[in-house]
């Protein structure tokens, strides 16, 4: 036990006297919690659009008026004829073009034709279905309290009401997103670059000569850092919390000890790589490459796993992260209990101790 | 006299190089042991294959008594190990570093004190310095503390005095006998020739083989061929001309001169100054001298 400690007390003294991996560990949560809540989103504002105005009668004036009086338009520039529209578009100032026909005003009062037509940039799809959505309520906001007029009869009105995330923030589905790829970095690429180090340096070749057990060194390896990701753990959730007013539905308690889970499991698998490479770089490669990669593509963090060809499903399954994910959404969106989401609980459990015991065996007790 | 070492027809290959080849050797207990050789000889391969870091292809080793393969646990609790590149936590202190290793070997600084004060006393005013800022003749002698912190019975020092200035090289040797009258077997590897003659006994290891093991002066004496020791400033050319002498057996640059072996029992080393003069070569000076264990080194090697 007295080794043990010995040991853990000299990992905290490498963390904290080095600036970079410091700068790593507490710096990066909070960058990319930030970056994702602000930067990053899915919503649009402030978007800029063109409009070809070919009726220029008080209609058309008036729904100008009202994309422009929403927060999400800016009418940049108004063109003359259709040949402006593609230049309009190339010069990529403009997301969109919102143009009038001839006839909008008589159009208006006749069901079953085209009143305006909504032309977008679809180099980002998303956005561009986005923008003609809003476009579209706003022309139909108009109809309806300017005109007097009923939305057509012959469509069916849908109206969608949206649970766990009423308000469609997107912070809320990046919060649980980066809150795995940060521990999952955390954890498995600063202990697989720690031990790798320790092999880099030479000072391995004496930890081997000494009498410590491998169970000790790599408890001592991982031990400050379950600390360390608790820590991040807890900045995120207060981040959250704070400053982007995420709720937490479910309990405090388990979502402490699914993160806990979660930080092992990362960690055995930093280790699992640490036995497999012998340079710093290598590690840093592996951790990045095979780790960051699918924890954010395939774990269902920002592309849907029920859209993914059928190979990839079956590849996310091996993805601790994306069963993370579903915990944690459960936890913090829905505000579901255990019985929700033990076996995705079970299935963490069972990599973790796999990945331990793969880690253990394969740490080498001699060089090469 | 008590067996320390025992090494029985060790081999061990990297891929397609034999890096030792059936290597026998005996330390005994409490002797101050030389492994002398050049860079790649396998020096550092026999290291690790003792302190139970490598396995061997072939063959047996016991270290105080302990087997290197069976008994590693036991054998790691009982050997005091040095690399050859330094290899303490650069950005732990002097004090955290010998604390650390105390800790893991389950000691103290205190309690084994006395093996480690001669050198400690030296580095403790720098003890609060970071191991990776301290020059190197400190950072060896860190490193020997460290090596000794658990009081060990046999100490492995690898290339220690590699890359340390002279002064500390002497410095650094001084230690190592005072640490032999402490009981301690200390097996020491080194490309120096000059720091064989401060071993107990020594072995030759060139190409993974041993060449030769016997005491510095043994070894020295039992050598049957006489130097000449050739001054010239023109030593290049010197070097070429002899190079094709008929009763050449070796020359070889010796620092600033020459040392010439002649393929005759018995010759007028006049005779060899001659034929330099007889090529022009203006200067020469010459005189018989005893030979160096580096002569004998050069010698064996050649073979």
């Amino acid at each position: 036990m007295k080794k043990f400690i010995g040991f853990v007390k000299k990992e905290f003294y490498h963390i904290f006297r080095d600036k970079r991996s410091l700068f790593i560990l507490f710096g990066m949560p909070v960058a990319q919690i930030l970056l994702f809540g602000f930067a990053i989103s899915n919503e649009i504002n402030n978007v800029d659009i063109a409009i070809l105005d070919k009726a220029d009668d008080k209609n058309s004036k008036e729904i100008i008026v009202n994309l422009k009086a929403s927060k999400y338009f800016n009418v940049l520039d108004y063109l003359q004829s259709e040949k402006e529209i593609e230049t309009a578009f190339q010069k990529g100032k403009v997301k969109a073009v919102v143009t009038f026909d001839q006839d909008f005003a008589r159009n208006l009062q006749r069901p079953k034709t085209s009143k305006l037509q909504i032309i977008t940039d679809a180099t980002n799809p998303n956005v561009a279905n986005t923008i003609t959505n809003y476009i579209n309520s706003i022309v139909v906001k108009y109809q309806m309290v300017n005109l007097q007029q009923d939305p057509p009869p012959q469509l069916v009105q849908s109206e969608s009401r949206m649970f766990f995330n009423p308000a469609l923030e997107s912070v809320y589905m990046f919060v649980p997103g980066v809150m795995t790829v940060i521990l999952m970095l955390v954890s498995a690429m600063m202990t697989s670059i720690s031990i790798t180090r320790e092999k880099e340096v030479g000072t391995m070749e004496i930890l081997l000569v000494s009498p410590l057990k491998p169970s000790t060194v790599i408890a001592g390896k991982v031990v400050p850092y379950i600390f360390l990701s608790l820590i991040n753990a807890i900045v995120i959730v207060l981040l959250s919390v704070f400053v982007f007013q995420m709720p937490i539905m479910g309990s405090l308690f388990w979502l402490s000890i699914e993160s806990l889970l979660f930080i092992v499991t990362s960690l055995s698998l930093g280790i699992l790589i640490s036995t497999l490479s012998s340079t710093q770089q290598t590690a840093m490669m592996i951790s990045l490459m095979g780790l960051m990669l699918p924890t954010i593509l395939l774990s269902g963090f920002i592309f849907p796993i029920e859209s993914m060809p059928y190979p990839l499903q079956l590849i996310s399954h091996i993805i601790p992260a994306k069963w993370f994910i579903i915990i944690i959404k459960s936890i913090m969106l829905k505000g579901v209990g255990f019985s929700f989401f033990w076996k995705e609980t079970l299935i963490l459990v069972v990599m973790t101790i796999f990945l331990l015991g793969l880690s253990i065996k394969k740490y080498k007790i001699r060089l090469a | 006299m008590q067996v320390s070492l025992q090494i029985s027809d060790i081999s061990k290959s990297f891929k397609d190089l034999k890096a030792l080849k059936h290597i026998s050797l005996e330390v005994r207990e409490n002797e101050l042991f030389g492994l002398i050789g050049p860079d790649g000889a396998g020096k550092t391969t026999l290291f690790r294959i003792l302190a139970s870091l490598l396995l061997p292809d072939e063959g047996q080793a016991n270290v105080a008594g302990f087997d290197v393969i069976k008994d590693y646990k036991q054998l790691r609790k009982n050997i005091g190990y040095m690399p050859g590149k330094f290899s303490l936590y650069q950005d732990l202190t002097v004090e955290e570093n010998l604390n650390f290793f105390a800790t893991i070997f389950n000691s103290s600084i205190e309690e084994n004190y006395d093996l480690i004060k001669d050198i400690y006393v030296q580095i403790e005013p720098f003890k609060k310095r970071k191991a990776g800022d301290l020059s190197g003749g400190m950072k060896q002698k860190l490193a020997l503390s460290c090596a000794l912190i658990h009081k060990p019975k046999v100490l492995f020092l690898d290339e220690p005095t590699t890359g340390v200035d002279p002064v500390s090289r002497n410095e650094f040797w001084g230690m190592l006998k005072k640490l032999q009258k402490k009981g301690i077997t200390i097996f020491v590897s080194t490309p120096y020739m000059d720091e064989a003659a401060l071993c107990d006994r020594i072995a030759f290891i060139n190409q993974g083989e041993i060449l030769q093991v016997d005491t510095p002066s043994a070894i020295v004496k039992n050598f049957a061929k006489q130097v000449l020791n050739i001054q010239t400033p023109s030593i290049y050319k010197a070097l070429r001309v002899l190079g094709s002498y008929q009763h050449t057996h070796s020359i070889y640059p010796f620092g600033e001169s020459l040392h010439y072996m002649d393929s005759r029992k018995d010759f007028d080393w006049n005779e060899v100054l001659n034929h330099l003069k007889n090529e022009e070569i203006k200067d020469v000076e010459g005189e018989l001298i005893s030979p160096e264990i580096e002569d004998v080194f050069m010698e064996l090697s050649r073979n």
